[in-house]
């Protein structure tokens, strides 16, 4: 059984053959007939336990270009006792003979548990905190194609380093092709002991923001305001906000990401966010041909993809 | 290991080829070449260089790979990496030239010839290979055939080598 969990657990190899694959994927969309018969009669179940519309299309149609046949699930979370309803509704699924199931759920470990219990293979499509392997794949592949390598590469990742699984899997990716990579944001939501796993730490953002290759601004949840994570939402915006200020001092060929959906004005100035270093919308191009490099690679049955222990 | 062809014979088969495509497909300015990844590219590309030269014509190519579309992804052991197909040209009412370097069952013409057709609706399509080693499993059949042999069995090798990417050149039955 091959899943895709989390990228800590897969290899260099593994994360640069998805990127490899992913790069001949996004020819198919140049095409008249924007499809391929790769998994014709293969079932994909959408599992999606927390909204999100972006990740699930995107999922859909890369599901779609394959030619698989895609089954939309949508569960409420809050009626029933989370582990219960996660299998049972994996039993379901599994009934209806699926191929994969793609998960997105509020709980860390969701996917991880599920992978136990089915047969299917398992696609991470977000965990609680935990990891969002496809999203920072897809961060990783914008930043090969537009920068042509990644070792070395200085990539500072900004905002609340605490509580996003987008930052831990990108960290883990980028740190395994060699990337330097700063983490960004106040001390309260970028703590201190991210730093053993070799990443640097950096609260002042006009320093930092010289010295970047990439930076990728994560969506500020605005109910951590109500936590006390942070004083205002305009002091965030005024001291890790991606704005002209900030641009005039960065490197000229800095590249600017967001993970969307955008606060604009906020972590991002709306002119910086529509402006030319910006790969936002590429990054939702990128995040298909990924997604179908995914489910095309775990179709096989080569073992690459080994079980997280 | 036999030597099938060596260089001076592909050189003379590339060379029967073109004249062949020169004198049947007409009119010239209308061929296109798709070579096959990984040697039907370079083979593709030999060829397409002398049409170019005798017609005094600029001759569109690209490159195909057709992994996507194999009749045995479920039965694999693994998913072979997917290459680019790079084809960067309409190919609508286009003589495509479709380039391998052997021709054995057939499948792999099969799904190149579905491929091309989700790329649009060419005129015609003529299939060129460098060895034809029998043992078809589809009704396929090459328009231009450098070398056929007698039908070997399946567990020989036909392996060509071409100086582009193989350190040396020649075809050889191992």
């Amino acid at each position: 059984m091959r899943h895709l969990i989390d990228l800590e657990s897969i290899s260099k190899e593994d994360i640069i053959k998805i990127l490899d694959t992913a790069k001949s994927f996004k020819e198919i969309f140049t095409r008249d007939v924007k499809k391929v018969p790769a998994l014709r009669g293969k079932t994909v179940v959408n599992l999606f336990f927390e909204a999100s519309t972006r990740t699930r299309n995107s999922f859909e149609l890369a599901a779609k270009r394959l030619s698989a046949d895609v089954l939309n699930f949508n569960v409420s979370s809050s009626s029933v006792s989370k582990g219960e309803s996660l299998i049972d509704t994996a039993k379901t699924i599994e009934a209806m003979a699926s191929d994969f199931i793609v998960i997105r759920h509020p709980s860390s470990g969701a996917a991880k548990m599920l992978s136990r219990h089915v047969k299917s293979a398992v696609i991470n499509a977000g965990d609680g905190t935990h990891a969002h392997p496809t999203q920072a794949l897809l961060d990783i592949f914008t930043m090969r194609e537009k920068k042509l390598k990644i070792k070395n590469l200085h990539v500072a990742i900004v905002g609340d380093i605490l509580h996003s699984r987008v930052a831990r899997s990108n960290l883990w990716g980028l740190l395994k092709l060699g990337a330097k990579v700063t983490l960004v944001g106040p001390p309260t939501l970028v703590p201190r002991h991210f730093s053993k796993l070799g990443v640097e730490i950096s609260y002042n953002m006009d320093k930092t923001i010289q010295e970047v290759d990439v930076v990728n601004m994560l969506r500020i949840q605005k109910e951590r305001q109500d936590k006390n994570y942070f004083p205002s939402i305009m002091e965030y915006a005024r001291s890790f906000g991606m704005n002209e200020k900030r641009m005039k001092i960065a490197k000229k060929d800095l590249l600017i990401m967001h993970p969307g959906p955008m606060n604009r004005d906020i972590e991002i100035s709306s002119s910086i966010a529509d402006g030319p270093n910006s790969v936002i919308n590429e990054q939702v191009t990128n995040g298909v041909a990924v997604r179908m490099a995914v489910l095309y690679l775990l179709s096989g049955g080569d073992g690459k993809f080994e079980d997280p222990a | 290991m036999n030597s099938i062809l060596s260089k001076n014979d592909i050189s003379r088969i590339v060379d029967r080829i073109v004249y062949g495509i020169v004198e049947k497909c007409i009119p010239p300015k209308e061929i296109a070449f798709i070579g096959l990844r990984t040697r039907g590219e370079h083979i593709a590309n030999r060829i397409k260089k002398k049409v170019e030269d005798i017609t005094s014509l600029q001759i569109p190519s690209g490159i195909m790979d057709i992994t996507l579309y194999r009749d045995d992804l479920n039965k694999l052991e693994s998913n072979p990496v997917v290459k680019e197909t790079l084809i960067n040209f309409d190919i609508h009412n286009k003589i495509i030239i479709l380039v391998d370097d052997v021709l054995n069952t057939g499948r792999t013409i099969r799904a190149a010839l579905d491929q091309i057709m989700d790329f649009g609706r060419p005129k015609s399509v003529k299939l060129v290979v460098l060895i034809d080693r029998g043992g078809r499993e589809l009704p396929i059949q090459a328009d231009f055939t450098g070398k056929k042999i007698d039908p070997v069995s399946e567990n020989k090798k036909i392996e060509v080598r071409l100086i582009e990417i193989d350190n040396d050149e020649g075809v050889f039955l191992s």
